[in-house]
């Protein structure tokens, strides 16, 4: 008997989009994708250094249990480790999978994949397609779902150059459909189907200037997460170490640099004998691991070398990025395209001179909280990629993004289909039901449409921005996230007070900025929230200890801090503790506290998040300080 | 103190696929290292002419400001670019922004670009796999030809070449430099190879390498640098030979 179709909305074509897609026309069953934009320009494209999978083609005797404990490690034990275990063991097969569909890999001269060293890992097992890997990923499954467009018939229906607004749900409270507008013709509609899978990547430009694309607004994220869907971990934000910081956006510098030998330095006087010389301050911090230490890590470091040393090229700050050494012709070949980006947006070319760089925002280990099968806390509505939760912990593992963004829509995909034809999803939308979600939607935009206040929707943006990047950043502490969440306060109070230029319906960009903002505000407050209730520092939350806070402090965790830098002195400013040395004092990882999943909810009355904490799996690897100074110890 | 450097901008508007365009001035302050992309996004904080005229902010398209995705392509003084890596400190001033008027314009700067990816349908650019699921692994493959590969795979269908090529517009069919090489790196692979003579085929259609003109405008355009000319002579060479094979095939 041939099997029941299932009717899938999928939002976002990105890696984990498109993935999930495939699967499902592959069944026979159909879809709805949604984006933005045309597919082939989703944000994975950005994704530059490669995708981690054991093939172990180097000799290394690299192995899955390796990549398993790198990535739990690296996160810092907040990851689900059946989650990541699932992922681990089937990334070789997602590299066989896209090397039969074409992804130009870089080759050895024997023909085969080549691999390069990433972050965090001591093993060569990062798969990679020049330094556009993200690109050549995301184009393969585009090509494969073009296929499908002609193949399919009907199957596949795209909606480019739609927006997401909510989700619709039924009598039983399962999510059946969506509202979604048209971004030339503005026009508002309602769509029905069986599940509902949001693949709407990260939330980067909650702090305007990132590396993430103008699209990666976290806006559908929010909207669901208003409508009752859980956040998990959101304070976990990935500040990548090197960036090209600009006006418009900081831009990517891939850790494949420093992967394929790129050093990070700046000019120091040397201690003992007072010469200036350059210091390759991570080499010495962290000899076992060097230039290659994990994202939060590196982005810590850089912070305290320039910010608290003053030793970073000042007015803006900067640290050398160092490819200079390695020859020509080996960087155009591993690094080129990245190579020819520096040189557009800066003038200077790095093969010659070191490169400046800066930590950016970069990447959302949070997201909305997910089971292992991808379904959030609301029936009938999936979510997978950067969008979810999932897979990262603390703190993602370079490479480990196109792997996890891939995986999940493979997971989510075949389960989006059982779950259709579970006899689980209770009612089909009525009609007025669908019409109630649209009008709802029209009256919301046509209110938009017509905000004549004395705020300018893009000069907010850039002062959320601001006040995200000032409290909520590679350095963090209590009383500045108290003092954020007053300012989110007051910002999205001024968000009423937007006036538009533009009260048209024809491809008013502005209106619908202006619905996106009051998204991104909402989200960060969630952030927010969260980041102040977790007291401890772990992956990339690291929250400096305040002097009321330390004389409260739990016994052990203060012991752990006096063994380390000894008994702290505070700042009679900032009240923040420092050690001798005068560096910044932090709080110490609290697994009996916070070895739990941070979930957030909207409380609809209150119009604010509520945090909480779950217990999630991890007795597969015993949890254990992280320490990149020395090798990692099983 | 000095005064601030400010950066004139002309640009090209229209308020709908039908409607007339018309230009509007800003005035946009200097700061080192300011692309298009940055100087439009500072109108959208203040969309005002340089009369003084509060107006609705400049409508395009941008999503990576990388030079990667390929969305916010314009005709920057008379060429066809990404705007996001257009150096004002490159640019002759006053800066004139235009849509590419290859493509249909649905707002301002903002175009319709669909008939690009309709063309790719065209020349079947994929490889034939059986399906997402394991099978056995793809065979190696020669490191040179992988390179050529990787090379037209950077093409980001950002329509630079069509908008620069002469035979491209309504007094022709010509699909466009961009698809038409595409169908190469498919050939070049061990599994689409098998496809090859289906994907030539498609080209010997109308629209396909016959309207070709080499005039070469798609090369000195392109931004990722792709050798379109070398490409696309090598792709009529292979249509040819194609040509030859279904007269004796038949």
């Amino acid at each position: 008997m041939a099997k029941k179709p299932v009717k899938v909305i999928i939002v976002g074509g990105g890696l984990a989009g498109l993935m999930a897609t495939l699967k499902i026309l592959e069944d026979g069953s159909s879809v709805d994708l949604f984006s933005y934009c045309p597919v082939k320009r989703s944000h994975s494209l950005c994704a530059q250094g490669g995708i981690n999978a054991c093939m172990d083609l180097k000799g290394e005797h690299d192995s899955i249990y390796e990549h398993f404990d790198d990535t739990v490690y690296g996160g810092d034990f907040l990851a689900d480790q059946l989650a990541v275990k699932g992922m681990v063991e089937t990334a070789p097969k997602i590299i066989k999978m896209f090397d039969r569909m074409g992804v130009p890999f870089t080759r050895t001269p024997e023909g085969t994949l080549d691999m390069r060293n990433f972050g965090g890992q001591k093993n060569k097992r990062t798969c990679f397609a020049g330094s556009t890997t993200g690109q050549q990923l995301l184009y393969a499954l585009d090509e494969q779902v073009r296929r499908w467009e002609v193949k399919g018939g009907d199957k596949l229906r795209k909606f480019e150059y739609w927006e997401f607004i909510r989700i619709i749900r039924n009598k039983q409270g399962v999510c059946r459909g969506i509202v979604a507008q048209n971004m030339n013709s503005n026009e508002i509609k309602a769509f029905p189907a069986d599940v509902v899978i949001l693949a709407t990547g990260g939330p980067g430009q909650v702090y305007g200037r990132c590396t993430a694309s103008t699209i990666c607004n976290g806006s559908a994220v929010s909207s669901v997460y208003q409508q009752g869907a859980e956040i998990g971990n959101p304070e976990f934000l990935q500040i990548h170490p090197t960036a090209i910081p600009g006006s418009d956006k900081n831009r990517l510098m891939s850790e494949a640099c420093r992967g394929e030998g790129g050093r990070v330095w700046v000019w120091r006087k040397n201690p003992e004998t007072g010469e200036k010389e350059r210091w390759y301050f991570l080499e010495d911090m962290y000899p076992a691991y060097g230039n290659l230490v994990p994202r939060d890590v590196a982005s810590r470091a850089i912070y305290k070398v320039v910010v608290h040393m003053g030793l970073g090229m000042q007015n803006p700050n900067r640290v050398y990025l160092d490819l200079s050494h390695i020859p020509a012709d080996y960087l155009e070949r591993k690094l080129g395209g990245i190579l020819e980006m520096y040189d557009d947006f800066v003038g200077q070319d790095p093969r010659q001179v070191p490169m400046e760089i800066f930590p950016s925002i970069h990447y959302s280990m949070g997201g909305i909280w997910v089971d292992r099968m991808h379904h959030t806390n609301i029936p009938g509505l999936m979510a997978a990629g950067e969008c979810d939760y999932q897979y990262h912990g603390a703190n993602r593992l370079g490479a480990n993004s196109l792997l996890s963004a891939t995986y999940s829509g493979l997971v989510a995909g075949p389960e989006a289909l059982r779950l259709g034809r579970s006899g689980e999803l209770g009612d089909a939308l009525t009609n007025d039901e669908l019409e109630t979600a649209q009008k709802e939607c029209v009256a919301e935009f046509d209110k938009i449409r017509a905000m004549s206040g004395s705020e300018n929707a893009h000069q907010l943006h850039h002062e959320l921005g601001d006040i995200m990047y000032k409290y909520v950043s590679v350095e963090r502490d209590n009383s500045g996230l108290a003092e954020c969440v007053k300012e989110l306060r007051e910002i999205l109070k001024r968000w009423d007070n937007i006036g538009l230029t533009d009260h048209g319906t024809w491809a008013n960009q502005e209106a619908m900025f202006a619905r996106q903002l009051r998204n991104m505000i909402i989200y960060a407050q969630a952030i927010t929230e969260a980041a102040l209730e977790r007291d401890e520092s772990r992956g990339a939350h690291a929250k400096i200890v305040l002097e009321n806070e330390w004389k409260d402090m739990d016994p052990e965790l203060k012991q752990r801090i006096l063994d380390k830098v000894g008994e702290p002195t505070f700042d009679p400013k900032t009240n923040r503790a420092h050690d001798s040395k005068g560096d910044l004092v932090f709080f110490e990882r609290d697994d009996k506290r916070f070895m739990r999943t941070t979930v957030v909810k909207y409380d609809a009355e209150k119009q604010a998040p509520v945090v909480s904490y779950r217990e999630f799996e991890h007795s597969l690897i015993k949890p254990r300080l992280r320490n990149y100074a020395v090798a990692k110890k099983e | 103190m000095a005064e601030q450097k400010k950066v004139r901008f002309i640009i090209e508007r229209q308020d709908g696929p039908n409607e007339k365009p018309y230009t509007q001035e800003f005035d946009v302050d200097y700061r080192p290292g300011l692309n298009v992309v940055a100087a439009l996004m500072e109108i959208q904080k203040n969309p005002v002419t340089v009369e003084g005229k509060k107006v609705a902010p400049v409508t395009w398209e941008c999503n990576c400001l990388e030079k990667v995705c390929g969305a916010c392509m314009m005709v920057i003084n008379g060429r066809a670019r990404q705007a996001c890596c257009s150096l004002i400190d490159k640019l002759e001033q006053p800066i004139r922004l235009q849509p590419a008027r290859t493509f249909p314009v649905i707002r301002d700067l903002l175009i319709d670009r669909s008939v690009m990816f309709e063309s790719l349908k065209r020349i079947q650019g994929w490889i034939d796999v059986d399906g997402s699921w394991e099978a056995p692994d793809a065979p190696r493959q020669n490191p040179h030809t992988a390179e050529t590969c990787y090379e037209i795979s950077h093409c980001m269908t950002c329509g630079c070449c069509l908008e620069a090529c002469p035979n491209v517009g309504p007094q022709s069919d010509f699909i466009g430099p961009a698809p038409t090489v595409q169908a190469l790196l498919f050939n070049l692979n061990p599994i689409g190879k098998y496809n090859e003579p289906n994907r030539l085929n498609a080209l010997m259609e109308k629209g396909g390498i016959t309207s070709c003109g080499n005039s070469q405008n798609c090369e000195a355009v392109c931004p990722k640098g792709i050798k379109l000319t070398q490409h696309l002579a090598q792709l009529n060479r292979d249509v040819n030979k194609q040509a030859l094979r279904n007269i004796f095939n038949h």
